[in-house]
């Protein structure tokens, strides 16, 4: 019998799990991780011993009754962790796990795949020392380690106060931190942001504490480059005034978040250009329905909107696809959450407004800066192929390779997509969309079948 | 209104071709192409520039393409990732091996220089081929380029020699009013000319039903996969014998590797689909036993024309004077592609191809699409 399937065991995933199996469905879970929580609340490893306000802080609450929640309902969900969706077709889902291949096809399927962050690249950027936000909280939030002694945060997105804040607490060395985005911007999205004001006032706090801690944190600076021989030892920020140099033996940084939508387009949904996530974003309706009747998108992976508001969609789209397959839900919950839904979504209009994107960066990126590191294509490569009159980026990708390599365009298409439109002189949504080709993560030779 | 020598239809490498040669000719041309020049079955194939193993009919226009390719660089402007590797196709059968010798005496004189290497000989200069392999025949000449950059760069070099190329134009009414065609297309234009091609790949078969010559093409998926860089094993684009995995290693490390069906997604896109991908994964170790524990990145597919017989239509149209066809290579067009450009070319201006084209005829059919 075919199954009701739910892909990423993150915010959304467990929500949508939780709200299926109160309703009497049994649905299977897959999640690429080992436990269960996502990025988010990422467990760290079974013998690890932190406690969830040292991993989480203000969200430790949150985290635990997420934990928990997927704890109690193992055994009413067929769980799978450490599962690989690496293909999805029509009805169908590729799954690997532990080597072995094998087939799953779903009646109804709900897609929490998440987000990564999205790099805008710098000089010295693939140096050992540099990595993006998320990567760093995830050293820190899953083994315990902080990714340098003397470390710089860098980029822009409510992730650059968090994770500076965590590492300072975890007793790491924070040098600086250079948010891109001018203080006026900030003042200027004050009214959308306070749609939250708990959200709103955890920022303020971060901040806060970061200065009291004398911790220098740089508004409207720009991370200019980053230097060292073997690994990252200083680097390049300037802001309006002046240019200045830090000495340091890690960096993060990253310029917000971009969605995993991969899945999505390989099951077929339908995208739309979005202005605010500055992507190409599946459709969905309120409830997390997209253009395939099957098919439901929710969480970050659908749109930039934060694990609260995942936690929110998770549950709106498992009511949906309940009464989608004939099952009475009670219709109040579910205005109650697209309600809530809507606050948040204000509140993220205010975040775009209070963290601009950086516009000017790919006309200012020069021509030997790397932008996909998997198959080493530099900005001068790309720009030499739109000259040369192609300007749709699955072109640009089939004759320079940007975004062929190992990370299919996950890590590098936003940034090559920048630098499509500025020597195009394209707005950024007319260059078309990166297609998602399989695997989303790369296969091994000589796997097992699943028989 | 545009009044031009020769409309074709498709931007594929034998459309592409068909314009530069035109356009050198100094004919006036026009390429009308739905999507992007080579972004279909053109540029999407596996890349093998072979004459091995082609039907014997073939070989006098694939020889001729094989000296284009000689000279690619002079003619597109960039290599291509051409390289002259050699192209092995394996036995893994006695039976096979006797196939493959076969072939080789029957393709003599031909000028492919074929050898026959039984097990030992094989070992000996290819000790990367997996122990399956009882011998094999390479054609030293043939190898291997990158279509994605080959098939786009034949239309850059024809627009270079004053072709009108018109991407993302699709075609929307032809019509023949007794002296010249009249194209019509999505963005607006409207064409004259006295000749058109039909090189429109697997959807030229609608063209060539409007003029009353329809002909039994179905589409292919060919699967398609590459893996990340390994390190250089491979001196040679390979195939085996009665058809299975394909492989060739790319300067830059990466394998490409092809086998099986997709399927389409629609009408004009292809996906290679699971089965085909998990069949490649697991077959090519034992082909290929470097590749154990490789990963593959990216997998792909695109849509191919294919007649029963499995060879092209190539020429005249024998309903309408001025209708050259040239399309269904079956998943073999890539090497051949420019020498019907050629050949096209030559029927336009001097009457004739110098490379006789019977075996290619649409008339082969007509019984068919009556029946």
């Amino acid at each position: 019998m075919k199954s009701v399937v739910i892909i990423g065991a993150g915010p959304a995933g467990i929500r949508a799990a939780q709200t299926l199996v109160a309703h009497g469905v049994r649905p299977v879970l897959l999640d690429e991780a080992a436990r269960g929580g996502g990025q988010i609340y990422r467990r760290q490893p079974a013998n690890f011993k932190r406690s969830a306000v040292k991993l989480y802080g203000f969200e430790a609450r949150k985290a635990k009754a997420l934990h928990q929640t997927i704890d109690e309902l193992r055994e009413q969900l067929d769980y799978r962790p450490d599962t690989l969706v690496w293909n999805a077709e029509a009805g169908a889902l590729d799954t690997l796990h532990e080597g072995r291949a094998a087939r799953l096809e779903f009646s109804r399927v709900i897609v929490a795949t998440g987000a990564t962050d999205r790099i805008l690249p710098v000089p010295g950027w693939t140096l050992p020392g540099a990595y993006s936000l998320g990567a760093a909280q995830i050293a820190l939030k899953f083994q315990g380690c902080a990714i340098g002694e003397r470390v710089v945060f860098a980029g822009s997105g409510p992730l650059l106060y968090l994770v500076a804040n965590q590492y300072a607490k975890a007793g790491a060395n924070v040098i600086a931190v250079l948010d891109s985005s001018p203080f006026s911007a900030q003042a200027r999205a004050l009214p959308g942001l306070l749609s939250q004001p708990s959200t709103l006032a955890k920022g303020i706090y971060y901040r806060t504490w970061l200065t009291a801690h004398g911790i220098p944190v740089h508004q409207g600076a720009t991370l200019k480059r980053i230097d060292g021989e073997h690994r990252v030892q200083s680097l390049n920020w300037h802001n309006a005034a002046s240019e200045h140099q830090i000495e340091c033996d890690a960096v993060a940084f990253a310029h917000g978040l971009r969605s995993e939508t991969q899945l999505a387009d390989l099951l077929g949904c339908e995208f739309t250009w979005n202005p605010l996530n500055r992507a190409w974003l599946p459709q969905r309706d309120r409830a997390g329905r997209t253009s395939i009747a099957e098919v439901y998108l929710v969480g970050d992976g659908a749109g930039i909107m934060g694990a609260d508001a995942a936690e929110m969609a998770g549950e709106r789209a498992a009511l949906a696809l309940l009464e989608d397959i004939g099952y009475l839900i009670p219709p109040q919950r579910a205005t109650q959450l697209e309600q809530s839904l809507n606050t948040i979504g204000r509140f993220r209009q205010g975040l775009e407004r209070a963290f601009i994107f950086p516009e000017s960066w790919a006309a200012d990126a020069a021509d030997d800066l790397m932008i996909c590191r998997c198959e080493e294509v530099r900005v001068g490569d790309i720009r030499q192929v739109v000259r040369e009159g192609h300007w749709e980026i699955n072109r640009v990708k089939a004759h320079c390779r940007v975004g062929m390599g190992r990370c299919q365009g996950r890590m590098c298409g936003a940034a090559a997509a920048e630098i499509i439109a500025c020597e195009s002189q394209r707005a950024v949504s007319d260059i078309g969309r990166l297609r998602a080709q399989a695997p989303i993560k790369p296969l091994p030779f000589g796997l097992e079948v699943e028989p | 209104m545009i009044e031009v020598d020769a409309v074709i239809i498709g931007g594929g490498i034998v459309g592409a071709s068909a314009a530069l040669f035109l356009s050198k000719a100094g004919r006036r041309v026009a390429l009308l192409e739905r999507d992007f020049c080579g972004s279909h079955s053109s540029g999407v194939n596996y890349g093998g520039v072979r004459r091995q193993g082609r039907p014997l009919s073939q070989l006098p226009l694939s020889q001729r393409a094989h000296e284009i390719w000689g000279q690619l660089p002079q003619l597109i402007g960039i290599n291509g990732e051409y390289q002259r590797s050699g192209h092995l196709k394996l036995a893994r059968s006695l039976n096979d091996l006797h196939a493959l010798q076969d072939y080789a005496a029957s393709s003599l004189g031909f000028g492919l220089d074929l050898q026959v290497l039984d097990r030992n000989e094989l070992r000996a200069r290819f000790p990367w081929v997996g122990e399956v392999a009882v011998g094999a025949s390479l054609c030293p000449d043939d190898g291997h380029a990158n279509p994605r950059l080959v098939s786009p760069a034949f239309a850059q070099a024809a627009r270079r020699h004053g072709a009108q190329i018109h991407e993302q134009c699709a075609v929307t009414a032809v019509e023949h009013d007794g002296q010249r065609f009249r194209v019509s297309t999505q963005t607006g234009l409207d064409l004259h000319s006295p000749w058109l091609l039909n090189c429109a790949g697997a959807w030229a078969g609608k063209l060539a039903a409007q003029f009353g010559e329809a002909v039994p093409m179905h589409a292919g998926h060919p699967a398609m996969l590459v893996t990340e860089p390994l390190p250089l094993v491979m001196n040679a684009s390979t195939g085996v014998e009665g058809g299975g995995i394909y492989a060739r290693q790319v300067a830059r490390g990466n394998c490409v590797l092809g086998g099986g069906q997709g399927f389409a997604l629609d009408n004009a896109r292809a996906r290679p689909g699971q089965n085909a991908v998990i069949e490649i994964l697991r077959q090519a170790v034992e082909l290929y036993p470097f590749l154990e524990g490789a990963q593959a990145i990216r997998t792909w597919s695109g849509t191919e024309g294919y007649l029963p017989d499995r060879q092209p239509v190539i020429g005249h149209s024998s309903t309408q004077p001025g209708l050259l066809h040239a399309f269904g290579f079956a998943g073999a067009g890539f090497q051949i592609g420019p020498a019907v450009g050629q050949a096209l070319t030559e029927i336009i201006c001097s009457g004739a191809s110098k490379t006789p084209l019977d075996a290619f005829s649409i008339t082969r059919f007509h019984s068919i699409s009556v029946a």
